[in-house]
């Protein structure tokens, strides 16, 4: 789930707008970008790299690591499938709105072949000092710089919150991993956990959850052997019930998926839950 | 958002894919229940909105005559049961029951895995039979990419302890395991799954409801689907496509990004304040600065505006510079109180303070604590 700078990074869907953007800023930070691909644009070559027609082309004829997915949510199964089926190592997919039948599909099909998937619906992944992949701010310094802490984040707008809190207290992040908002995911909270506890650079953990589903609380069961603090905080506590709050995954019902039920699973775990993510900064004092 | 399928539009999808249901019809007014009711013979009589509980709330009938039911029809229609007003009833013959059960099929994200559920307890909430007998409810989880073979689903009924109904129930899971998968549900649920006198099952209810994401692809289901009780704004909210819940407290809420949104009602109760909405503006939403703020001025009730920008995909300059716009054209009386960090905010905070002669907070906390004190409220 950690994004190192020596890996080769895909782009599907390079020759669009948002792509064209965030493929210039990754290369910028030095990201290393190496292909991209467009199905009816094969030949060209965009953003200073080639464009293939597939995933599996680009392995062949360029060879790539990791895949991220700037693709319509209609076409992120066959994109996603194609580029397992070529062998990638992470795919990383920034598409909102993808069915989650064929979100479940290509977890499957990914598992099977051993290739990790991060998201949908996800602001990407942040190594600082390093390389990103997707989209979020990671040159910007007053956010993102090296250091001992590791951040997941359901959300990409507070996840940079959360940073920007990290930073203002003085330390800097040995990673970001972006989950996504979607109720299926590749990567649920648990696994991101478990990538940072087994880093060797990251010294505490800050979790950014939200309501709805139960990944907070099946986390939490792994917290309980975690070597690392955990500080917490959990986004939704004055949502009302049976609304979806802007995410497809945030809501809650009866009990299930609620703020108290995450907050009660993480404290009894023995991570730190805060009230507000200004407190992050305080909380990490001695980490 | 999920797409909540009426039962009268569920069973016939049920029905099409091989599950017997109750012979029935939709009757929009008393005089045709009564018709139909007259046709059927003994009939159930059961208001046509999405809300769980519906029996308990009364919007279910068992009418001993067609003149009773014509009288349960003038109750329900037009009636409002759980927020929806009631537009039809479904009349259909009613069913002798020699046992009820509850079968599903649903998606399971820890998997992610299909979830086939079954119990012997139907015709009751299952929440409550989680809560009092957890043992009764079995459950079989399906990769995804597969299909539920007939064989591991007639063994699943048997271990569920359905009895002598063992193999057409097993048949039943087979089709709604391919309906759930094929109408790209979230949960296709029938309870209770009537077993009849002679071993047969018949579907007495059904609850579909369909992944909104997977609309496009599902024309027929979306235009069947029974709106959502939203109020006027939010629904003019919807057609512009924005994000937008309105909560009743006095300090309205400008975010990008749902998590930060949330973030931000949460530290307005936090600090002892009100929020009166949710309305997230990341994304592309930032060229609809100026409806999205007319919505959160709408409300009278609103005494101050929180606008707390965190620029990730979503960059703070064109977000600024849309809201800024629009306040120049609507020039509102209420006080507002900025955050912005993250990509573009240099530039945003320079265009706040040139266009609006606003300086914004350096924390979100302080903006919010600002805005608190000036609707009058709170321990800030």
């Amino acid at each position: 789930m950690i994004v190192r700078g020596h890996e080769r990074v895909l782009v599907q869907g390079i020759t669009g707008r948002q792509a064209t953007y965030w493929t210039r800023r990754m290369q910028e930070y030095g990201t290393r970008i190496v292909a991209g691909v467009n199905p009816r644009k094969a030949g060209i070559t965009h953003c200073g790299v080639p464009v293939h027609g597939t995933a599996r082309e680009a392995m062949e004829e360029t060879g790539f690591d990791v895949s991220v997915l700037f693709v319509p949510p209609l076409s992120v199964e066959v994109a996603a499938i194609d580029a397992i089926d070529a062998g990638a190592s992470k795919l990383v997919i920034l598409t909102e709105h993808v069915p989650v039948r064929d979100v479940m599909n290509l977890v499957s099909a990914a598992r099977a072949a051993g290739t990790e998937v991060v998201g949908p619906n996800t602001a990407g992944l942040v190594t600082p000092g390093e390389c990103f992949v997707g989209f979020m701010p990671a040159f910007d310094p007053s956010i993102f710089r090296p250091g001992p802490i590791g951040v997941v984040s359901r959300s990409g707008s507070l996840g940079t919150l959360a940073c920007l809190n990290v930073v203002r207290a003085g330390y800097g992040q040995s990673a970001f991993i972006g989950i996504g908002g979607d109720p299926v995911l590749g990567t649920r909270t648990h696994t991101a956990l478990e990538a940072l506890e087994q880093d060797e650079r990251t010294r505490a953990v800050v979790l950014i959850g939200e309501i709805g589903g139960d990944m907070e609380e099946e986390g939490a069961e792994y917290v309980r052997r975690m070597s690392k603090p955990v500080v917490a905080f959990i986004a939704g506590r004055a949502a009302p019930p049976d609304r979806r709050m802007g995410h497809a995954g945030a809501i809650f019902q009866g009990n299930r998926g609620s703020y108290a039920s995450k907050r009660r699973a993480l404290e009894e775990a023995g991570a730190l839950v805060l009230d507000t993510p200004s407190q992050i900064g305080p909380a990490l004092g001695g980490y | 958002m999920a797409l909540n399928i009426p039962e009268h539009a569920a069973k016939a999808k049920l029905a099409e894919a091989g599950v017997k249901v109750p012979g029935g019809q939709v009757a929009t007014t008393p005089e045709a229940v009564l018709r139909v009711a007259s046709r059927l013979g003994p009939v159930m009589v059961k208001a046509q909105v999405p809300m769980g509980g519906r029996g308990k709330s009364g919007g279910i009938r068992s009418p001993r005559t067609p003149d009773e039911a014509f009288s349960a029809a003038v109750d329900l229609l037009g009636s409002r049961l759980g927020g929806h007003r009631v537009a039809g009833v479904l009349v259909e013959e009613r069913i002798p029951v020699a046992a009820e059960l509850y079968a599903a099929v649903l998606n399971h994200p820890a998997g992610p895995a299909r979830r086939v559920v079954l119990s012997e307890r139907g015709g009751v909430d299952i929440e409550d039979t989680a809560r009092t007998d957890p043992g009764l409810i079995r459950t079989l989880d399906i990769d995804p990419r597969a299909d539920l073979p007939p064989e591991t689903a007639l063994g699943f009924a048997i271990e569920a302890g359905v009895g002598v109904a063992a193999p057409a129930v097993a048949d039943v899971l087979v089709r709604m395991y391919r309906l759930q998968r094929d109408s790209d549900a979230e949960l296709l649920e029938v309870n209770p799954l009537a077993v009849t006198g002679s071993g047969g099952v018949v579907a007495l209810d059904c609850k579909l409801v369909v992944d909104g994401a997977a609309a496009p692809r599902r024309p027929s289901l979306a235009a069947a689907a029974a709106p959502e009780p939203l109020t006027g704004r939010e629904r003019r909210a919807r057609e512009l496509g924005l994000q937008f819940v309105e909560l009743g407290g006095d300090i309205g809420v400008l975010a990008n990004g749902a998590g930060l949104t949330m973030t931000t009602m949460d530290v307005i109760a936090h600090l002892g304040g009100r929020p009166a909405n949710f309305l997230e503006i990341g994304g592309d939403a930032y060229t609809k600065a100026r409806p999205a703020l007319e919505l959160v001025l709408a409300h009278d009730g609103v005494r101050s505006l929180v606008v707390n920008f965190c620029g990730a995909f979503a960059r703070t300059d064109v977000m600024v510079e849309g809201l800024t716009g629009a306040w120049l054209e609507l020039r509102p009386s209420v006080p507002a109180f900025f955050t912005i960090d993250g990509t573009g905010s240099s530039e945003a905070r320079r265009m706040l303070r040139r266009r609006l002669g606003l300086e914004p907070y350096p924390t979100m906390d302080g903006a919010i604590e600002a805005a608190i004190r000036a609707a009058g409220g709170g321990a800030a």
